[in-house]
């Protein structure tokens, strides 16, 4: 029999373990939401290109690590700076991405004001065009590459055994987070970004340019998009052209968890998505994490239909 | 480059645009000759040898396949698409998950009418009988149409309520579900799927004279009979009370309600519609293949779906129809691009969109909507 049977031991024993494990999941799922709520809060559209904009990424961490070189667990002078280059050459390059889509894509209808079912559908044949590309010039199986940080067991608290990958990818996702909160909710872009999702029309009236501000979140959310990339490299260590595709799909429903344009949502939507998969999969079996994601964001917009922490990119401040 | 695209679509919109107008001013009878003659080209389809025309044909090219087979494919996916028209175009619904309505028909009568099925092999033991007992073809119909309306009311009844763009993404969780539990589960055949389907002759078998699993073509006319139907029903359906509830729901839920049409349960209404139609395509099209497994139920097959829908034209059943026909017959023609077949199939989608929104053949009820948005677009966008 391979039916539904729940194993409560396999979960409890391992309580802590199975939490880090979601949490370090969940930051690259939270990195990846931050980029559809930017889009949404601001233009309330669904972005759905924008998994092609992380699968992208992947593919420019594995073409930089091979221009460099990249051998299993280097040096950690090298291992630092593998990292640096990853990160800077995923984020460039998936951030570039990411403004040509709304460029290609978006801007005409937006001019059209056309209705946010088009935007969808442009979105989704852009998405097939870009990873359809990849598969093509990639090849279509899975693409590995070396093992730069060698997993090992940094400290143990109780029997929760924490590993370097997943302090790094938790700590990374937690820093870009914090940065970008900071950048919208202190610095003039990010007034402007605000001005734009609470009104745009009031908005272009006080001066602020609309374009540039569309640009300008399309641009953050392939920045974090790319540093998405870089982290899932490092935990999973192969991508393939539609990597995306799930991931993305995930990405979104974190971000409509945590309630979608809202920056802390998405943080929150992602973690517990993570935590909630990888209890999902102890319990039961791998096979049906899917579904228990799908089940507890149907749960949760059921009772709170604008997502746990409300949508609110407009009033970020408060 | 932009510029010279545009010009050719504002070639075309002005070209197809008086070959609607030209249509509608023709006499009655003219259009009725018009219509039979077309009907009777569809019938005459699979067998298609005029010269000339045959280059038309998917067995033209090498390792091509069988036409007749092709055809059947193109209408249920026309099938699809008006059922999926139903709740796009008409009630304005954003379903990603359609393939799990389609899945729900196809493993209706997998499940039911096949003797290989686990629960029809659990019924032969609870019940005591033979081993070449299922349920029969012609039950299978109704009982698929039911379970899948059903699904469609499980579906609609806690997600209606919700704001478009999160419908979108709940259903196309949905439609994996469907596919996970079809994959996962022991009573669903799992990643083997089911094997032995039913078709109106019975179980597969060599003796089927008519439907039979290597001629299509039989298959194919049974398809085009029930799409013709379907032409139909559907358009009464549109100018039913209901249809016009859908309209107003699309047009201005806020207003409607205030006027009384109840957004909630007319929404349903659209899902459990919507849904048959697709439950009856997943049947025909487990029918014919006598055999379904999971992967057949992909999410990116949905959204092939959708896509079919707003790039014919949606709330326009000749728009959709087309859409269906161009996106299932097109790769299948162009063979040799194999490669290339979705990425050309994404930039098509692009570049229609850009430069069509309304789609292939628009509404134009809906072409009027677009028209009023763009003018209440601001100045400084």
């Amino acid at each position: 029999m391979k039916g539904i049977f729940v194993d409560f031991d396999a979960l409890f024993g391992h309580l802590g373990q199975h939490t880090v494990d979601g949490l370090s999941k969940g930051s690259i799922y939270a990195l990846v939401a931050l980029g559809y709520t930017l889009v949404y809060g601001v233009l309330r559209l669904i972005n759905f290109a924008h998994s092609e904009v992380f699968m992208i990424g992947t593919f420019t961490v594995v073409g930089t690590w091979s221009v460099l070189g990249a051998t299993d667990s280097p040096a950690i002078g090298t291992v630092i700076l593998l990292l640096l280059a990853g990160l800077v050459a995923a984020a460039a390059v998936s951030g570039a991405t990411a403004v040509a889509v709304e460029r290609v894509a978006y801007r005409r209808l937006r001019r059209m004001n056309a209705p946010p079912l088009i935007f969808l559908i442009t979105a989704i044949g852009l998405s097939l065009v870009l990873s359809e590309a990849f598969g093509i010039w990639q090849g279509r199986l899975v693409k590995g590459m070396p093992t730069v940080i060698e997993r090992s067991v940094l400290f143990t608290i109780g029997n929760t055994e924490v590993t370097n990958v997943q302090v790094i990818t938790v700590l990374a996702a937690l820093i870009m987070m914090f940065g970008l909160d900071v950048f919208i909710n202190r610095t003039r872009y990010g007034r402007g970004v605000r001005a734009v999702a609470q009104d745009p029309d009031t908005a272009a009236l006080m001066g602020v340019n609309k374009d540039r501000v569309i640009a300008l979140i399309f641009l953050l959310g392939g920045l974090l998009a790319g540093a998405a990339a870089l982290l899932y490299c490092v935990r999973y260590g192969n991508t393939r052209f539609n990597v995306g595709f799930v991931l993305g799909l995930k990405a979104f429903t974190a971000a409509v968890l945590g309630g979608i344009g809202n920056l802390r949502g998405a943080l929150l939507g992602g973690l517990l998505l993570g935590v909630v998969e990888v209890y999902a999969a102890t319990l039961t079996s791998s096979a049906w994490e899917d579904v228990a994601a799908f089940v507890v964001l149907v749960v949760v917009l059921l009772f709170r239909p604008t997502g746990l922490l409300g949508e609110s990119l407009g009033r970020a401040r408060a | 480059m932009t510029e010279t695209l545009r010009q050719i679509n504002e070639r075309r919109r002005h070209v197809t645009g008086g070959i609607g107008e030209r249509w509608r001013a023709l006499p009655k009878w003219q259009r009725a000759i018009g219509i039979l003659a077309f009907v009777g080209f569809l019938y005459y389809l699979p067998l298609l040898g005029i010269p000339g025309l045959t280059w038309f044909r998917t067995d033209s090219i090498p390792q091509g396949n069988n036409w007749a087979g092709v055809l059947f494919l193109c209408a249920i996916y026309v099938l699809v698409a008006f059922g999926l028209n139903i709740v796009i175009g008409l009630a304005g619904l954003l379903d990603l998950g359609y393939v799990g309505f389609f899945a729900v028909g196809a493993y209706s009568v997998a499940l039911f009418g096949s003797t290989q099925s686990p629960v029809v092999e659990g019924l032969q033991n609870r019940f005591g009988l033979s081993q070449d007992w299922a349920v029969a073809w012609a039950i299978c119909l109704p009982l698929a149409i039911l379970l899948t309306m059903i699904s469609g009311v499980l579906l609609g009844w806690p997600t209606l309520r919700l704001r478009g763009d999160y419908l979108a993404i709940v259903t196309l969780g949905f439609g994996e579900i469907i596919r996970i539990i079809a994959r996962n589960s022991d009573w669903t055949g799992g990643p083997q799927g089911i094997a032995a389907i039913p078709g109106p002759q019975g179980a597969p078998s060599p003796d089927n004279e008519i439907f039979g699993l290597i001629d299509a073509k039989p298959w194919y006319w049974l398809v085009l009979s029930v799409v013709i139907l379907m032409v139909f029903a559907v358009r009464r359906l549109e100018n039913s009370r209901v249809g016009r509830a859908w309209l107003a729901i699309r047009e201005d839920e806020d207003a409607a309600a205030v006027m009384g049409v109840s957004g909630f349960k007319f929404k349903l209404w659209a899902f459990a519609m919507g849904a048959a139609l697709g439950g009856l395509s997943g049947f025909l099209f487990a029918s014919r293949g006598g055999f379904i497994e999971p992967t057949q139920f992909s999410a990116q097959l949905s959204i092939l779906f959708v896509a079919m829908v707003v790039a014919g034209g949606a709330g326009n059943m000749a728009g959709v129809a087309l859409g269906a026909f161009l996106l299932a017959y097109l790769p299948e023609r162009f063979r040799d691009f194999s490669q290339y077949r979705t990425l050309v199939f994404g930039a098509a989608l692009v570049l229609v969109m850009l430069f069509a929104p309304q789609g292939l053949i628009p509404s134009r009820r809906r072409a009027r909507e677009l028209k009023d948005r763009a003018k209440e677009a601001p100045a400084n966008v």
